[in-house]
């Protein structure tokens, strides 16, 4: 029962993006982070909802949103293996697990004060070394995910 | 067989071939992603045939320092924080190679005090040299600036990060007084926990089948992630705290490091291990015949003087073949090959 209206709801959006599986912790994170707030088109959030692989789970539908590739490395280096889901009148046009990239161009900042990205207007490159562990491009030092901080 | 024109018709057509093929090369690297040009930022994944390669052409550079290689070349050494050691063995280089030299010793007198930033420095003296030497406070300043100019950068030092040129003087160093850089029983001594230039030179040993020894301080011990490194390398090595005649009979070279005050957070500790790092002749009738000291410099009281005596004291000539390793260098992102340097007919004296 509890299913079918979390498909009801999805199913209800004309044109939209849909971020479901968000652990119940991370939800108004992702809220923040995508300025929710400040969004006019409809903004469904729910939280607790049922999962059967994950207990319980949070979930974002947002009509009028499609992510750029940008935006989608955000969501995954503060929440990595979320799933995202297209739609275009009516239809799922993409299911996708968001995963952690490889590379992450400008969106995480480095945490050591004396590397060069926090001193100089530049990108910031870090790469993936594990999936829970990122590697500065410049001073080489490693963050933990759970440490990060977003630019 | 030649006569001189002939070579020399030869090696212009070799000239005009290699201009080509780089101006090609130079095309292809304009599609990848970042800028590469022959910068040196860091050694560490130089492979063993690189390093061999660089070796060679400091050993051509030690037979014959003084050449007129660079004539009309621009050296630029930008010096964001001081180090006069790194500079003055730098510009030595460039000027016993017949460059010419520009650049700051100290960021106050220019525009960076301004607010200016390090890519409108690079960018600016860019236009003027053809190769730009700098050292930083700041890592990861010299893969940076590596990125935003086509004009080869070497790095000298970027904060605690790296310093390829002095790894490459260790290298040098080492290959030069044992004859081989395989198997050997490097002790590392003192500041192992700061100390930038044992980091360095455990990484780029790695392909040589070293045993390390590190001899440190709790305090100062090797950080976790290189012995890490050592593992996933399959590096040997053993730590221990004991400084005797004894833990380094077996030592091929011992490389001191200074015990610096400031780098503990507690004094007491600091009073209790400064001078069981200190290196004293009395400490050397066990060693090796081979074995010798070295020490990046400058040293406090870490090398007592009459060590300075002994014939295991390489410290100075170690400095001495940072000219050699610089002047490679400099070449070597200048595209100038061995075959260039051993055929070089600019040589003085």
């Amino acid at each position: 029962m509890e299913q079918n209206k979390e498909n009801m709801m999805v199913a209800a959006l004309e044109n939209g993006s849909v971020i479901d599986h968000i652990p119940t912790d991370k939800l108004f994170t992702i809220v923040q982070l995508l300025d929710l707030e400040k969004f006019k088109e409809e903004v469904v959030i729910a939280n607790n909802l049922k999962s059967q692989v994950m207990g319980k789970k949070g979930l974002i539908k947002i009509a009028g949103k499609f992510f750029s590739e940008a935006e989608i490395s955000k969501l995954a280096v503060v929440c990595p293996n979320i799933r995202l889901t297209v739609i275009k009148d009516y239809e799922v046009k993409e299911k996708r697990e968001v995963t952690l990239p490889e590379e992450l161009t400008n969106i995480v900042k480095c945490a050591n004060p004396v590397c060069i990205t926090n001193n100089e207007p530049m990108k910031t490159v870090f790469y993936r070394k594990d999936k829970e562990t990122l590697k500065c491009r410049y001073c080489g030092k490693e963050q933990n995910l759970k440490d990060i901080k977003l630019k | 067989m030649f006569d001189e024109d002939n070579q020399a018709g030869c090696s212009l057509f070799y000239k005009i071939i290699r201009t080509f093929v780089r101006f090609f090369e130079d095309r292809n690297n304009k599609d990848i992603k970042y800028m590469e040009n022959r910068s040196i930022v860091s050694i560490a994944n130089y492979g063993k045939e690189k390093i061999q390669y660089l070796l060679n052409m400091a050993a051509e550079f030690e037979a014959h320092p003084n050449r007129q290689l660079l004539k009309g070349k621009v050296v630029a050494t930008l010096f964001f924080e001081p180090s006069t050691r790194t500079r003055l063995s730098f510009e030595t280089a460039a000027n016993r190679l017949g460059a010419r030299v520009i650049g700051f010793t100290d960021p106050k007198v220019t525009s960076s005090s301004k607010g200016e930033t390090l890519k409108d420095t690079i960018k600016m003296v860019s236009n003027y040299a053809d190769v730009i030497v700098m050292r930083h406070k700041l890592e990861g300043a010299a893969l940076y600036a590596s990125e935003v100019t086509n004009v080869p950068i070497i790095n000298a030092g970027d904060g605690s990060n790296l310093h390829p040129s002095q790894t490459m003087l260790d290298l040098y160093s080492i290959y030069k007084t044992q004859g081989t850089l395989e198997n050997l029983n490097i002790y590392m001594v003192g500041d192992l926990k700061y100390g930038r230039t044992v980091h360095s030179l455990l990484m780029s040993m790695r392909k040589y089948n070293p045993t390390f020894h590190f001899i440190a301080p709790k305090e100062l011990e090797m950080p976790e992630e290189y012995k890490l490194y050592c593992k996933q390398n399959n590096i040997k090595y053993i730590e221990q705290q004991d400084f005797t005649e004894d833990t380094i009979a077996d030592a091929d070279i011992l490389y001191m490091t200074r015990v610096q005050r400031e780098r503990f957070t507690d004094l007491m500790e600091y009073e209790r291990v400064k001078d069981a790092y200190i290196l004293k002749a009395d400490m050397l009738g066990k060693c090796k015949e081979n074995m010798k000291i070295l020490h990046p410099l400058p040293r406090v009281n870490e090398i007592e003087y009459d060590v300075d005596e002994s014939k295991h004291a390489y410290y100075f000539e170690q400095a001495q073949n940072g000219l050699y390793a610089r002047e490679a260098l400099i070449c070597d992102v200048l595209g100038i090959t061995l075959e260039d340097i051993k055929n070089d007919k600019t040589i003085i004296g």
